[in-house]
Formats: structure tokens, C-alpha cells, sequence
């Protein structure tokens, strides 16, 4: 892990702050995102290539002082894109983690970078992810086998066709819709209007936000209007699918310090990277629990960063479908227990609200190509936290959450500070 | 499969037709927690005995959407649901009998297990689906 020759980070100049950053923090030390949308002119290695270039770039660093890779992608993982990503931007023979785990595929590959650095194992590591999806319609509803001739059981289930429409939905937007009526049943003020206000805010969000997929505004009419996917959500209540990458270089404190001053300013510290799976529950062995998880990550990381609820600036959450970003209010602990139809309904995580929520728009709206999410909300946050957000800006950003689900079940989340040096 | 009537097969295997169809799941003899799949450990309590039971048929309305954008060849739209059984077991499945409206479908409504034939193989076996209508 010695510096090479194209190390940027000359041991002589240290700032005045250094000795405020602690050895063993890990810090982002340079991000980037590329716009999400559909690129059909290119592929996800040119799409990752391009976010990870720029990310070194903006860390002042090259490929040369990485010490470790960890490249997300849920469709694309299996032909080792972290390896051809290197072929691409520098194969200098360092270890490469190539991460799947569902939409939290991006935050796992962002973990797996910060845990070798807090291993000692890396100084600096590039976490990137990647999804080239074009316009692969409905996930999770695989559909109907192909009828056979002679029904015959097979599977754990011993099913004799497909059982997606028979056996209730696997259909995504069926199945987060089941989690938000779920909580509409337990707790007041919650139905279809609340959950079609998320979807308003979010593409009220994106069309200040130039990287997002959609930069639209819908009225809350035009939104309900919209076709019914899976009731309460109709389609302007859902994420498209989408091409594109993000980037994140992350360094470790005791490398920050002997970065220049330039540099460092704009280093955002990591103040929890805390990654979880669903821990049993009743109903989960039928259908996806997607809170008892987020509840469990919330809980560790705001102990782990020492920050409540009340002292996020900005948080960028899993809005995959609108039915979704309303219970996670609760499971952040971002509303009262059971007040997330309130929270909505009182303008507080609009972007001049209380707790600022998706203000790149969202998943909804800014894009969900998968493997790259997890990497992009924590490209936002920390833009807000540098003050460099520009239109979009949270004025005085100094910390921020960034959350992630993926089904089956896994959830990560990022707590981000300010760099106080 | 049912031997006294050879035409007919269940979707699942945790599915038992005859005269009064219902619904089996493998019971941790420990904890009680109950699976529709064979499991090597209880995903609770972690010990490895289980117990075949059969599940309650009333239940309760516990989460639902109407899938309108639905699985090719799927009839749309129609009612997915979590329901929870009289016994404590959650369910999922379509509620069947009953408009796909959310006027009608109601969270709480009290439902009852039924079976239906969703198609025919080329020997005449008739496959049967199971569903939770109004009770």
C-alpha cells in the first residue's frame, strides 16, 4: 500500500484541521455519478468506467492508489465487471470484490470497500455500481412456465405451473404495495393519496436535479390518474428501470491527513456503514419483510454515528415504489411510530421541509438502475454536504442518511458528515 | 395428489384437496413457527424437528393490491393478499370472489379457503388453485 508515483497525496502539506480526523474513519474521498436513463449506445462497463474515472478524478487520485475494487451490478455481475472495469481504467492486479445483493447491491459494494479499509487491509479503495437494464419491463413477475403437458410438481413448493397471479404477486410493484397497505391497516391517515403525495414530491424533486432519468412534473391528479400497476400504486408511483453507474474512492483518516488541504475540505466522513438482513419474522416466510430490517440498520446506525433522527439535514431513502418511501419514515424513525401519513401530508420531507427526502428526486423519478443506486444516494448526499448541489442545494447540509432495500432481504445504510476540517 | 380422485392436482404441494381442502405447513416442534417449504433448521429457534399441521381455513384480510399490470397469461385485474389464518399463520394468496375494487376489498374483511381449477394437462388432470373469497 505504499504510494506509488502517481500518488496525489504529498505527506508535506498538511492542512491546519488535520489532526481532527481520527486514524481509523473512513472518509469519501471523491464521487460521481453518470446521468441515469437508457444509453443503448453503450454498456454497463463503459457506463462504470465512466462514473469511476470521474470519481478518481475528483479525489485528485488515479487508479494506481487503489488498494481494493468492489464493483455492484445485479444483471451484469456474473462476467466479472469489476475485472472489466480495470481493463478498462487500469488493471493494476489489486484484489476485486464483484458484489450482488439485490438493490442493495450498491451500498454492499460501497461496505466491502470501507470494511478493507477498516481492516487495514486498504488506505484507498473505489466502490462503483453499475445496471444496464433497457427497458426490461415489470421485475419480479417472471410469468406463467410454459404450460406443460402433464402437470407434474417440482420446486420446493411442488407447483405444477408458475404460481405468480395464482399464489398472490411477485410483481414488484404488487408486492410493495402489500407492505404500505399493511401499514395503511395498522396506522391512520394512510391511504392512496398519501401515498401517490411521495410520488408528487419526488418528480417535484428531480426537476432540479440534471443527473435524473425524468425531470417532470406531475400534478397529484395527473399521479392517481395515472394506469394502476399494482393498487395503490399506479405508474407515476413507480421507478422505471434504467441504464447508468456511480462512483465512490474512499480513504482512509489516516491517509486523508496527508492529503492537500483542497482535498481533504471536500472529504465527507462515513459516520455508520451498517448493513443488515431480514431477521425472522412471522409473516416474512410469505411475503417480504422490508422493515423489520431498515428498523434494526436505522437503530445500529445512528448509534454507531452518535446522530438522531431530528439532526439529518437530508435523507435519500428507498423509494422504489411510493408505497415504500412512506413506511420507511417510520422505519427511519424519521416520523412517530405510525405518523408517516402526517409526515407526508405536512410537507416535511418536501426539500424546504423539515427532513428534506429525496431531493434528487428519487428513485421514482431520478432513476433505479439497480447495481448503481446504492453508490448514487451516497453521490448525493455527499454533493449536498460539500455545498455543491447547486439548484438542488439543501442550504447548510451537514449530515445525511442514505438507505437502501434490496428484496430477499438485505438493507444498507450510510450516515454521512460534513468534513469539519 | 389425491388417490381417490386422479384427475385432479393440487398447484401446490402444500395444498391438500378431498373433501375438506386445506392448507399443511411443516410446525417447529420447538417454537411453533410454521413453513410451506421444507426447511433444515427453524429460521427462529434454529432447532430441526418439525411436525406436519394442517392450517385453519378462516382468516383475516391482512394486506392487499389489485394487480392490474400482472404476470403474462394472468387473468388482471385480480386481488393479491397477505391474509393471516384464524391460527395465527400468514398466507399469501389471491382473494377470489370478490370485485377487484378497493371499495370492496377490505382490510380486515373476514375470509374463508376455497379452491378453484386453473387448467387441464393433455391427460385430463385438472390443476386446482386455492384462494381466500368473503366469508
Amino acid at each position: 500500500m505504499a504510494p506509488t508515483e502517481h500518488s496525489k497525496a504529498p505527506e508535506s502539506t498538511p492542512g491546519p484541521s488535520a489532526g481532527r480526523i481520527s486514524d481509523d474513519s473512513v472518509w469519501i474521498l471523491g464521487t460521481n455519478m453518470t446521468r441515469f436513463g437508457r444509453y443503448p449506445d453503450k454498456d454497463a462497463v463503459d457506463l462504470a468506467a465512466e462514473a469511476s474515472m470521474a470519481a478518481l478524478d475528483d479525489g485528485s487520485v488515479t487508479i494506481h492508489d487503489m488498494d481494493v475494487l468492489a464493483a455492484g451490478s445485479l444483471f451484469n455481475a456474473s462476467n466479472g465487471m469489476g475485472q472489466r472495469i480495470q481493463k478498462q481504467i487500469g488493471q493494476t492486479g489489486i484484489p476485486v470484490f464483484n458484489v450482488t445483493n439485490a438493490c442493495a447491491t450498491g451500498a454492499t459494494a460501497l461496505r466491502a470497500v470501507y470494511l478493507s479499509i477498516r481492516a487495514g487491509e486498504a488506505d484507498m479503495g473505489l466502490a462503483v455500481g453499475v445496471e444496464q437494464m433497457g427497458k426490461m419491463g415489470l421485475l419480479g413477475a417472471a410469468g406463467a412456465k410454459k404450460e406443460k403437458k402433464v402437470f407434474e410438481p417440482s420446486g420446493r413448493y411442488g407447483a405444477v405451473t408458475g404460481i405468480d397471479g395464482y399464489i398472490g404477486t411477485e410483481g414488484m410493484p404488487g408486492v410493495f404495495a402489500q407492505a404500505g397497505m399493511e401499514y395503511a391497516n395498522d396506522c391512520d391517515g394512510v391511504g392512496f393519496e398519501q401515498f401517490a403525495r411521495v410520488a408528487y414530491k419526488n418528480h417535484l424533486h428531480s426537476t432540479l436535479n440534471p443527473l435524473a432519468q425524468y425531470r417532470k412534473e406531475f400534478t397529484m391528479e395527473e399521479i392517481m390518474a395515472s394506469p394502476t400497476m399494482s393498487y395503490p400504486n399506479t405508474l407515476l408511483m413507480c421507478c422505471p428501470t434504467g441504464d447508468g453507474a456511480a462512483a465512490a474512492v474512499l480513504i482512509s483518516g489516516q491517509r486523508l491527513k496527508g492529503m492537500p488541504t483542497e482535498v481533504r475540505r471536500r472529504a465527507v466522513k462515513i459516520s455508520a456503514s451498517v448493513l443488515t438482513s431480514d431477521p425472522y419474522t412471522e409473516s416474512s416466510q410469505v411475503q417480504p419483510d422490508v422493515n423489520t430490517l431498515t428498523r434494526n440498520a436505522a437503530a445500529k446506525a445512528y448509534e454507531t454515528a452518535g446522530v438522531a433522527p431530528e439532526d439529518l439535514d437530508l435523507v435519500e431513502l428507498h423509494d422504489c415504489f411510493a408505497t415504500a418511501e412512506l413506511i420507511h419514515y417510520d422505519n427511519l424513525g424519521l416520523c412517530e411510530r405510525g405518523g408517516a401519513g402526517d409526515f407526508i401530508d405536512s410537507g416535511a420531507p418536501f426539500r424546504d421541509g423539515t427532513t428534506p427526502v429525496n431531493v434528487s428526486g428519487g428513485l421514482i423519478s431520478k432513476g433505479h438502475p439497480i447495481g448503481a443506486t446504492g453508490v448514487a444516494n451516497v453521490y448525493e448526499v455527499t454533493t449536498h454536504l460539500r455545498g455543491e448541489a447547486e439548484d438542488r442545494q439543501i442550504p447548510d447540509a451537514k449530515v445525511g442518511l442514505a438507505h437502501v432495500i434490496g428484496l430477499g432481504s438485505a438493507c444498507g445504510i450510510h450516515i454521512l458528515e460534513k468534513a469539519a476540517v | 395428489m389425491e388417490a381417490d380422485n386422479p384427475a385432479q392436482i393440487p398447484l401446490v404441494s402444500y395444498l391438500r384437496l378431498g373433501s375438506r381442502p386445506h392448507l399443511i405447513a411443516n410446525e417447529c416442534t420447538n417454537c411453533g413457527a410454521r413453513f410451506f417449504d421444507r426447511r433444515n433448521a427453524c429460521a427462529q429457534c434454529g432447532k430441526r424437528e418439525f411436525t406436519e399441521v394442517q392450517v385453519e381455513n378462516g382468516a383475516t384480510l391482512k394486506a392487499f393490491t389489485i394487480v392490474h399490470r400482472a404476470a403474462p397469461g394472468i387473468p388482471a385485474p385480480y386481488v393479491s393478499a397477505i391474509v393471516e389464518t384464524e391460527d395465527g399463520t400468514s398466507v399469501r394468496s389471491n382473494v377470489v370472489d370478490c370485485d377487484p375494487d378497493p371499495e370492496v376489498v377490505q382490510l380486515g374483511m373476514r375470509l374463508k379457503l376455497t379452491t378453484y381449477p386453473i387448467g387441464t394437462d393433455d391427460d385430463g388432470t385438472e390443476a386446482i388453485a386455492f384462494g381466500y373469497r368473503p366469508a
